[in-house]
């Protein structure tokens, strides 16, 4: 079976002059979890937005291809691929208050994309709405739908927002850092809930985070990013067994673990850090001959 | 008593709930802080958990008088703080400092970092800022010239540093951290952790660490408080909480951390 999404060769720019994604290679199946890993600045969330067509202006494409269900996006004229990317994927954003509109009450909010851009009518996307409220395990979704976002707690704006990416049945969903802002027993919950989901709808997953707690729960597979390089492209099983970079193992090293309280917990060390920049520098090199 | 750092007794604190206010008159009050109580001695680093709207950050705000108590009595040092107006706190603030959650919002973008750290010392009617910048500087373990460098040029964790040598340049006896490293990647985490562990043995502060990520205070702590709802639901020892958690809303928090680590089941 072909992926969902592939991207080959990805290189982002910053207005030609800074990289920002060093030529990505990328797959996500239908019903597959990827994890896309990195320390800020990494560019994880970048490959979120270019797929969604959502990179910031000062961004450019150079080259590479984005297939989304077997089309390439960057060939696609700019109406059509916008109606594509919208019909067959969706963001849960990492600020479920940001991004709510607060001036507006809930349902609107999550019906509008159907009805607008969709073209549902609006009593069957006002359905649809309650039914994944009530499937994300809102209770009383008539209320919530009638609510305004401050009125709700953050778990309860997460499921909202994860409901309205399930909305349009997406077959691809980007999850930038969607539970950095719950506390630990809500992110319990919500990181169930999004499993669960997309297990029930066999929806493609892309996880963008910097938790490896939160990988080994959710995903299946796993893409290390460093400076917009992929530096490695491994399953769960293998990455937590033995990783295969230096700087892969360098970050689990500084991940804190409750069971091992007085374990060393080591800062990604310079010697690795220098190594990977020589690794940044090496590409750059290779792709200017 | 001296070797105290405070005594908390029965602290209550209430908020007007503006969602429950009735066209006219006044909101109903609703109570965040339940009647707590506990110690800090001096040199402990004590670690404050609870989920988010358990009153965690309120009972640090109220500590460091940012809230004024409904009820109840905070000693500091043996003072009464409880109720004192602001111009009777304001010679005693410079023993007790904070380092914020989101160092971006907290520095402000227009000032170096020398000055974002001299202000506090200015502040307080220090002299001689420049050596004293420049020590809080080597205790955090950012370069000299680091003090020419605006807050944008910096990273997460480097900001963060600059945080905590804005609190430790006045040499104040305690510090409250309110979730500082929830923000941060984990290697700027681990960096800053190693840094408050260094810190605090060898300045001998006194340090209460909010956070709701139990890896980081067990790692930090020595002993911690549990809130759930406003009250102190466990508290002792960090080993042993962890070893043997009496309430159950503890149990689910340590429950929920998830290990790094695709064997554990997750019930």
């Amino acid at each position: 079976m072909s992926a969902f999404l592939t991207i080959e060769g990805l290189n982002v720019s910053l207005s030609g002059v800074l990289p920002i994604l060093r030529s990505v290679d990328l797959a996500v199946h239908a019903g597959e979890v990827r994890g896309l890993v990195g320390e800020s600045g990494a560019g994880k969330s970048m490959i979120g937005k270019a797929i969604l067509g959502t990179l910031p202006r000062a961004l450019r494409i150079e080259s590479g291809r984005i297939l989304l269900d077997g089309e390439d996006l960057q060939r696609m004229r700019p109406r059509d691929r916008r109606r594509l990317i919208g019909a067959k994927a969706a963001l849960i954003p990492q600020d479920p208050l940001t991004a709510l509109n607060p001036a507006r009450r809930i349902g609107p909010q999550i019906t509008d994309r159907l009805v607008d851009i969709l073209g549902w009518r609006r009593r069957a996307a006002l359905s649809r709405a309650l039914e994944l409220l009530d499937e994300v395990r809102i209770t009383d979704p008539e209320r919530v739908m009638r609510a305004y976002p401050h009125e709700l707690s953050g778990g309860m704006r997460q499921r909202i927002l994860i409901a309205s990416a399930f909305a349009a049945e997406p077959r691809l969903i980007v999850a930038d850092e969607p539970t950095t802002a719950l506390d630990v027993t809500v992110q319990k919950q919500i990181l169930r809930l999004i499993r669960d989901m997309q297990a029930r709808h066999g929806t493609a997953l892309l996880f963008v985070t910097h938790d490896l707690g939160v990988v080994s729960k959710i995903c299946q597979t796993l893409t290390v990013l460093y400076g917009g390089l992929v530096l490695e492209d491994t399953t769960i099983e293998e990455f937590f067994a033995a990783p295969g970079h230096p700087y892969s193992a360098a970050l689990l090293g500084a991940t804190p673990k409750y069971t091992d309280p007085h374990g060393s917990l080591t800062p990604v060390p310079q010697s690795v850090i220098d190594a990977a920049n020589a690794q940044l520098d090496a590409f750059d090199r290779a792709r200017r001959q | 008593m001296s070797d105290m750092i405070y005594r908390i007794r029965d602290l209550r604190l209430d908020f007007p709930d503006m969602t429950r206010k009735p066209l006219f008159g006044p909101a109903p009050r609703i109570e965040v802080l339940k009647g707590l109580g506990f110690d800090i001695p001096r040199g402990d680093v004590v670690g404050i958990v609870g989920s988010s709207g358990s009153g965690k950050s309120t009972l640090g705000r109220a500590m460091l008088r940012l809230l004024e108590p409904s009820h109840g009595s905070i000693l500091f040092e043996g003072r009464d703080i409880t109720h004192l107006p602001e111009s009777a706190l304001r010679p005693l603030r410079r023993k007790f400092q904070m380092i914020f959650q989101d160092p971006m919002s907290s520095l402000n973008p227009r000032l170096t970092v020398g000055t974002i750290i001299a202000g506090p010392l200015r502040l307080h009617g220090f002299d001689d800022l420049g050596r004293r910048v420049g020590r809080a500087l080597d205790h955090v373990g950012l370069p000299e010239a680091m003090r020419h460098r605006y807050p944008h040029e910096l990273s997460g964790g480097q900001r963060q540093r600059v945080g905590i040598a804005r609190a430790i340049a006045l040499e104040p006896d305690f510090i409250l951290a309110d979730e500082i490293v929830s923000g941060l990647d984990v290697s700027s985490q681990a960096q800053v952790l190693n840094l408050l562990e260094t810190l605090v043995r060898e300045l001998g502060l006194t340090l209460a660490f909010i956070s709701h990520d139990l890896s980081v205070i067990r790692r930090l702590c020595k002993r911690v408080i549990v809130l759930h709802r406003g009250e102190i639901v466990e508290t002792g020892d960090t080993a042993a909480v962890f070893r043997a958690p009496k309430a159950a809303c503890t149990r689910e928090l340590i429950e929920a951390i998830p290990l790094p680590d695709p064997n554990q089941t997750w019930a």
